[in-house]
């Protein structure tokens, strides 16, 4: 058994979020965490993962310490069933072929929302971040897994800028701005694992972390997270999944 | 950028010269058919297939206010915005990749109102060439509802279904005045074969008035018929044919070479360090001064270059 003294946070990141994929799963996994995690699952327990990548490419093996520089290069081809156009891959998105979209976050609301466009007011912003990319597809047509630190900065009461939507302003917000499918299931980072409420679709504790206290997660989180009397904590990384994890991603490209 | 009324969509291709005919030219001559103003769609996507010769030479030349669309933008759009010959762009993301973090000089120039990155989701980008390119004036889309970014997008109209009274979103077509797209290989007609991902270039050939194609290599049209199924572009839609090999240096070409990393972590260390004269004295050093892109190849170092195309290659190995 490890600790988690001995993971970085994105191997932390990268583990827990690996274990909410199940077999079987279409999962759209953006570049970085998410796409390690997608890989790691389908390497430790879910040989019939199908991922998909935003380049085109439908049921990739990603080779270990091959991995692409973005989910446009060559290496995301490696052992595909097949590569589509982008738009075609994002329109699978729209038809309903995916069940889960996974990506990585720079700043997220307690509604879910995710920013990854403007610090500051968009007219005038005090840092433009590269934008959505397909971010936005995903987030606003299908279910959604989001790893990311958790930081005090990155967890805000409401973002400066909604790139990719997840429940808007709460409620039935979403559904009713025209987003008739998915939204937000979970959100994983190096404090715990979170949800969200069933009828206002604020943030809620799942799990947290071993050792991770609430008052660790006050101090590292904007706004009021929203948790049960008893609250489960998550299973420590195994051996296994560590060094599997480490075997993928050899330089630490994404995993430092 | 206004959504062209269909006869003078029509009347433009129609003023193409379709005939089958040699394209063959060099980039010099090739950039000479693309004007001061134009709206410019770029192929690829990212790292990949980025037709960076053509965008060389276009910098080179010294054009001016071009208005580019790529589906993503990588280090390409530094050059494009640093040059000076683009003050426009429209893409769902642009840094130069995840793992050198945010492009100070797209900062730079966007943060100081310098110059315009215009953006839409990635699946409206791929909308807007493909309603281009089916001669149709917007597609119907269900993403970037009740987002910000639809917010900052008044060109995107939304309106009630009139079959379920659902909420969509219509994205606008866009025609680009010319397209800049890397191949692998395709003959001196223009008919382009595409290895790999072929990202939104189909579709982007389809929906602008003009191609200028650049191709690792120029082959036969026999070599062509053997497998026309490779074949993503016709020669009826192509108006130039340029030769450059490792044509999208220090990007990729897939299974001829990988990125030039080393390359790429350099410019990558040296602008976001002085997005200003940093960036300068690149595009001074890799783009004016070279007498030839191969003169510029050679500043890229044999070693590097082998080392992108043995793994380039590599995806061919087993």
């Amino acid at each position: 058994m490890t600790s988690f003294a001995d993971c970085t946070a994105s191997e932390v990141l990268a583990i827990m979020s690996s274990r909410l994929l199940e077999e079987g799963q279409v999962v759209f996994a953006g570049v970085g965490v998410p796409l390690l995690a997608a890989t790691l699952a389908q390497r430790l327990r879910c040989a019939g993962l199908t991922i998909l990548f935003e380049g085109g490419v439908v049921g990739p093996m990603i080779e270990p310490g091959q991995l692409p520089p973005s989910t446009n290069e060559q290496r995301c081809t490696k052992r595909a069933n097949m590569v589509l156009s982008s738009t075609d891959v994002l329109l699978l998105l729209q038809r309903g072929h995916v069940d889960i979209g996974f990506m990585g976050g720079a700043q997220i609301d307690q509604h879910g929302n995710l920013n990854s466009s403007y610090i500051g007011d968009p007219e005038n912003p005090r840092t433009r971040l590269p934008g959505t990319g397909g971010g936005n597809d995903i987030s606003s047509l299908t279910r959604m897994i989001v790893a990311m630190r958790h930081e005090r900065r990155r967890f805000v009461e409401k973002v400066d800028f909604v790139t990719s939507p997840g429940f808007l302003d709460g409620g039935t917000s979403r559904r009713d701005r025209g987003l008739l499918a998915g939204g937000m299931y979970r959100v994983v980072t190096d404090l715990g694992i979170f949800g969200f409420d069933d009828e206002t679709k604020r943030m809620k504790i799942v799990a947290l972390h071993p050792g991770v206290t609430l008052e660790q997660l006050r101090d590292n989180t904007g706004f009021e997270m929203l948790h049960d009397k008893q609250i489960a904590v998550t299973t420590v990384p195994t051996e296994r999944e560590l060094t599997t994890l480490r075997e993928l991603d050899p330089d630490r490209l994404y995993i430092a | 950028m206004d959504v062209m009324a269909y006869p003078a969509l029509r009347e433009k291709l129609a003023a193409r010269d379709r005939s089958l005919r040699e394209k063959v030219m060099s980039l010099e001559e090739a950039a000479a058919l693309v004007n001061d103003g134009d709206s410019v769609g770029i192929g690829g996507s990212t790292l990949s297939r980025t037709p960076m010769a053509m965008i060389w030479q276009l910098v080179r030349a010294g054009k001016k206010d071009l208005a580019v669309s790529r589906s993503i933008t990588s280090s390409e759009g530094d050059l494009l915005f640093a040059s000076g010959i683009c003050k426009h762009i429209m893409t769902s993301w642009f840094s130069q990749g995840i793992v050198w973090g945010v492009s100070k000089v797209m900062r730079h120039h966007v943060e100081n109102k310098l110059a315009r990155y215009e953006e839409w989701s990635h699946l409206a980008m791929g909308m807007r060439f493909r309603a281009g390119a089916m001669g149709v004036p917007f597609l119907p889309m269900r993403s970037m509802l009740g987002s910000d970014v639809l917010k900052l997008r008044p060109e995107a109209k939304s309106i009630t279904c009139p079959f379920t009274g659902e909420q969509l979103l219509l994205i606008p077509a866009l025609n680009p005045d010319v397209a800049l797209i890397h191949v692998q290989r395709c003959d001196a007609y223009g008919n382009a074969q595409i290895d790999g991902l072929q990202f939104m270039d189909m579709d982007l050939a389809m929906a602008a008035n003009r191609v200028i194609l650049t191709t690792e290599r120029i082959v036969s049209n026999d070599q062509i018929r053997r497998v026309p199924e490779l074949t993503k572009i016709p020669f009826f839609a192509v108006d130039a044919v340029v030769e450059v090999p490792y044509g999208c240096a220090p990007h990729e070409c897939t299974n001829v070479y990988e990125p030039l990393f080393s390359h790429m972590d350099d410019y990558t260390s040296r602008v976001n360090a002085d997005p200003v004269a940093g960036m300068q004295e690149y595009i001074e050093r890799y783009v004016k001064e070279p007498k030839s892109w191969n003169d510029y190849l050679g500043m890229l170092g044999l070693t590097e270059l082998l080392d992108a195309a043995r793994r380039g290659r590599s995806m061919l190995n087993d």
